[in-house]
């Protein structure tokens, strides 16, 4: 019996990979749990398992391309089998690349991708209509029928700009020419987009046109905290404690403390996690992640900086597994370390807040009447205003600020 | 208070909103006590939809058999006794009440005769046909599912024996020579139906320009020429100014398109619409809020005083029987807290008027639509090209799909002819689940059956028509 091999679903958000490999060719033998192919998804590269047993009689679609989740990649069979009717139907769709699908303007391709991944997406013929017309991703739409169905009036909440994020680039194009018809164009390079940097296209957009922002800053005195992180870093030679270890042990301990920040806004209600996954944003050269620590209500600064350490070194080898980057309940996002005095992060929907970090730096200060030196670091909060109100993630940002300035609370044993 | 006496919802109204409601909620664990004035099933079962659907089928079982001889069937001697149609309908009524009854039973719904009374916002008392108080009950929550009654016209003095509302008119011993119904709404022209086949001379006066005047005009055209082949006189744009009664005869003075003129009658039936029961004792004092009579409720169906539900008739048009069975349970749902309950969208409720030919339809007219702004495209399918309405020797009808030209939305979808009210349940399912003309198509109709005109209304909205 023939087995079809369809591009998995290896994370939440992805909708596409891409065939870096084949570590099988043509012909080749395969037993069930063989490693066939590397795929690289919006978050990682990830070896593929094949599920059953047999000759791969024939790749479909070729390293370096991609395909949508679902789609036939390749085909597992015996010798002499005939293929006919697992490949002709897909014809058509092996031959789609991956600019094409990009350009998605032509319908032949919108078809594609729904036959390519029936049943995926929950949704109304009229909403998938609507989202094709408009170019709305309907992964993206949380549907209010029934089981999470996507219906017309789902769409109606997606405001334009959100609309434009699935496909921009046909009246960009157009406008272009229309403003310009004789200007000669400067000279460019089009870099193709890899998987991850259009999932993070898609979620910043998403996040930005959806969720209302509001931003607290607030300053904090670092001395003390920098003594415990000494104090530390002599205690544990071998492990380097980081500032931002510190500062995820207090905004954990503040979340504990105020757990309407340790929440979704889910439309009809707010969800509080009784959990704290703190996700941790990591820069990488392709883009970023966010490795998530997870349940660490009751994780000490050192814990945190362990595991903290082994999730960023294996986030930057692209070798996380699914449940390792997703699921965060908050976000801590430091840019200290680029001499960033202070910035403003994009909320990760669902979460509803997310907390970006200043570096510290020397300052004039006074203190009892008398100038002296002391050591500032800013921090902003961004919190879902659906989720949060002012003066909740005041309280709460006043927490973090008086943990960080009083950090024996950091360590004191956590119950 | 004892225990005994403590529920966690109380109903008010055993009708098609409240009973339904109460089933649901005993079904999710709720106690439930259901206090009625009159008999469980409402107006809907006792004194609307099943008596004149009963009465409709003897008057159409009556022109049938009035027109046997082209299938070759002769019926000499043919007698017809209304008031023996009027009998078989209350037997109806009252085996459907008896089952309801059963049903309460069956659910453990405990249900209380009587008027009921606000005593406090989580308290009722009971008032007896004696007016003696036979009752008190006090519940966590209490919906208000009161219905409705037929609306009087201020210069039309109802007697109940020349001077009819639809109540009366289902329980005449005979049918008169002639009537003049005032409205043609669906209450209006079921009754002109009913009682033209059975010889009555009927004159129907409407307001407005058209018969059914919330339908779509091509539908009523139809319908108006229909019902004019069959003798009734149908008098638009006309209004009433005065309705006397001398010596048992019933004088109606009339004027409209630019004259006036006076109508005498045997009887006069009072079809302008109903007004809605909220006149509950004790509600106007808790606070509750009214607005023209209906009560005002949230998207939970709870009124303006937290704890007091309102549902059905009670609350606003469209006055139908399965919409305030819908909101029934929409509002206890919700009160339960369940997931996924879903609201009543009133483009998503079905209407049906069952002369003959029978009206039905779903969401907006084509005339609508356009003055929403919507561009339209209209499938039309008669029925004189359906095999099976030909067969059948009913091919008087069509049905017309209206869709929105730019993504397929169905806008409405409305059917004149046979079985048109059990065609429309099609188009309910299909508006429900957001499906456009293109998944009617793709579904297959048997055939040959009357549901084929949908699927070619379809194939006729998208351009494609087969068999036209």
């Amino acid at each position: 019996m023939a087995i079809s091999v369809v591009m998995p679903r290896l994370s939440d958000t992805m909708e596409e990979g891409k065939i870096l490999r084949w570590l099988k060719k043509e012909g080749d033998r395969v037993e069930g749990g063989d490693i066939i192919a590397e795929v690289q998804t919006d978050k990682a590269d990830i070896e593929m398992e094949a599920f059953g047993s047999g000759i791969l009689r024939k790749i479909v679609v070729g390293a370096g391309q991609s395909a949508p989740v679902g789609q036939l990649i390749g085909v597992i069979a015996e010798e002499g089998e005939d293929l006919s009717a697992l490949l002709t139907p897909v014809a058509g769709m092996a031959a789609v690349g991956p600019t094409s699908i990009e350009s998605g303007a032509s319908a032949s391709v919108a078809r594609t991708l729904e036959v390519a991944a029936p049943g995926r997406i929950k949704a109304s013929p009229l909403a998938k209509r609507l989202a094709r017309a408009q170019g709305i991703d309907l992964s993206m739409i949380k549907g209010s029928g029934p089981g999470g169905r996507v219906i017309r009036r789902d769409l109606a909440a997606v405001p334009p700009s959100a609309a434009a994020i699935g496909q921009p680039a046909p009246p960009i194009a157009e406008r272009a020419v229309a403003m310009a018809p004789t200007a000669p164009s400067a000279e460019f390079e089009d870099r193709e987009l890899s998987p991850m940097r259009r999932a993070i296209a898609k979620r910043v957009a998403h996040s930005t046109a959806t969720v209302p922002h509001f931003y607290l800053t607030v300053e904090v005195a670092m001395e003390k905290a920098a003594e415990l992180r000494e104090a530390m870093q002599a205690q544990a030679p071998d492990l380097k404690v980081t500032f931002t270890d510190i500062i995820i042990r207090a905004v954990v301990m503040a979340l504990a403390r105020y757990p309407a920040m340790n929440a979704s806004f889910m439309d009809d209600r707010i969800r509080i996690y009784s959990q704290i996954n703190l996700g941790i944003a990591v820069a990488l050269e392709a883009g970023l992640i966010n490795p998530v620590l997870r349940d660490c209500a009751k994780k000490s600064v050192m814990q945190i900086a362990r595991e903290s350490k082994n999730l960023v070194e294996r986030a930057r080898a692209l070798k996380l597994r699914p449940e390792e980057y997703t699921g965060a309940t908050f976000t801590v996002s430091n840019l200290g370390m680029y001499e960033i005095e202070e910035f403003t992060a994009i909320i990760n929907p669902p979460e509803a807040a997310i907390l970006a970090i200043g570096r510290i730096q020397s300052t004039p200060v006074v203190v009892d009447g008398a100038v002296q030196i002391g050591q500032r670091m800013r921090m902003t909060l961004s919190c879902d205003h659906r989720a949060v109100d002012g003066a909740m993630g005041a309280i709460f940002l006043q927490e973090v600020k008086r943990l960080l300035e009083h950090p024996f609370h950091l360590i004191l044993q956590p119950e | 208070m004892a225990d005994e006496h403590t529920y966690d919802l109380a109903v008010v109204g055993a009708g098609p909103g409240g009973y339904v409601a109460s089933i649901r909620a005993a079904q999710l664990g709720m106690r439930v006590a259901l206090v009625e004035r009159d008999r469980v099933g409402g107006v809907c079962l006792n004194w609307g939809c099943i008596p004149t659907k009963a009465l409709l089928q003897s008057s159409q079982v009556l022109s049938l058999m009035r027109r046997t001889g082209e299938f070759g069937i002769y019926a000499d001697n043919l007698r017809a006794d209304f008031s023996v149609a009027v009998k078989r309908s209350r037997e109806k009524a009252e085996r459907l009440s008896k089952g309801i009854e059963f049903l309460m039973r069956k659910n453990k719904v405990t249900v209380f005769s009587g008027e009921a009374r606000f005593t406090s916002v989580k308290e009722l008392e009971m008032i007896g046909r004696d007016g003696k108080t036979s009752g008190a009950i006090r519940a966590e929550r209490i919906l208000l599912a009161t219905g409705s009654r037929p609306r009087l016209l201020p210069n039309v003095a109802v007697d109940g024996k020349v001077v009819l509302t639809s109540t009366e008119a289902m329980l005449l011993d005979r049918a008169p020579a002639s009537m003049i119904i005032i409205g043609a709404g669906a209450i209006g022209v079921e009754f002109a139906d009913i009682y033209r086949a059975y010889g009555t001379a009927v004159t129907l006066i409407e307001m407005l320009p058209t018969i059914l005047p919330y339908e779509d005009e091509e539908i009523t055209a139809l319908l108006h020429r229909a019902l004019t082949k069959k003798g009734i006189t149908i008098l638009t744009n006309t209004g009433v100014e005065r309705v006397t009664v001398e010596r048992g005869q019933a004088r109606v003075r009339v004027s409209g398109n630019g004259e006036s003129q006076e109508l005498l009658g045997e009887t006069v039936l009072v079809a302008v619409g109903r007004i809605p029961n909220s006149e509950v004792s004790g509600l106007k004092e808790l606070g509750v809020a009214t607005k023209n009579g209906f009560v005002t409720v949230d998207e939970r169906m709870e009124s303006s005083i937290a704890g007091i539900y309102a549902i059905g008739d009670l609350v606003g048009p469209p006055l139908l029987a399965h919409k305030a069975s819908h909101d029934g349970i929409d509002a206890v749902e919700k009160m339960a807290k369940l997931e996924d309950v879903a609201t009543a969208d009133s483009r998503r409720i079905p209407s049906c008027t069952y002369c003959y030919p029978q009206v039905a339809s779903i969401g907006l007219t084509e005339a609508k639509a356009k003055a929403m702004g919507h561009t339209v495209r209209v499938g039309r399918f008669p029925f004189s090209a359906s095999g099976m309405a030909i067969t059948l020797g009913e091919t008087e009808g069509m049905v017309k799909v209206i869709a929105d030209a730019a993504h397929g939305e169905i806008l409405g979808v409305h059917i004149i002819g046979a079985h048109a009210t059990e065609l429309i349940a099609e188009a309910g399912l299909a508006i429900a689940l957001e499906a456009t003309p293109e998944e009617i198509v793709r579904s297959i109709h048997a055939h040959p059956t009357l549901s084929e005109a949908m699927s070619e209304a379809a194939l006729a909205a998208l351009g494609r028509a087969l068999h036209i």
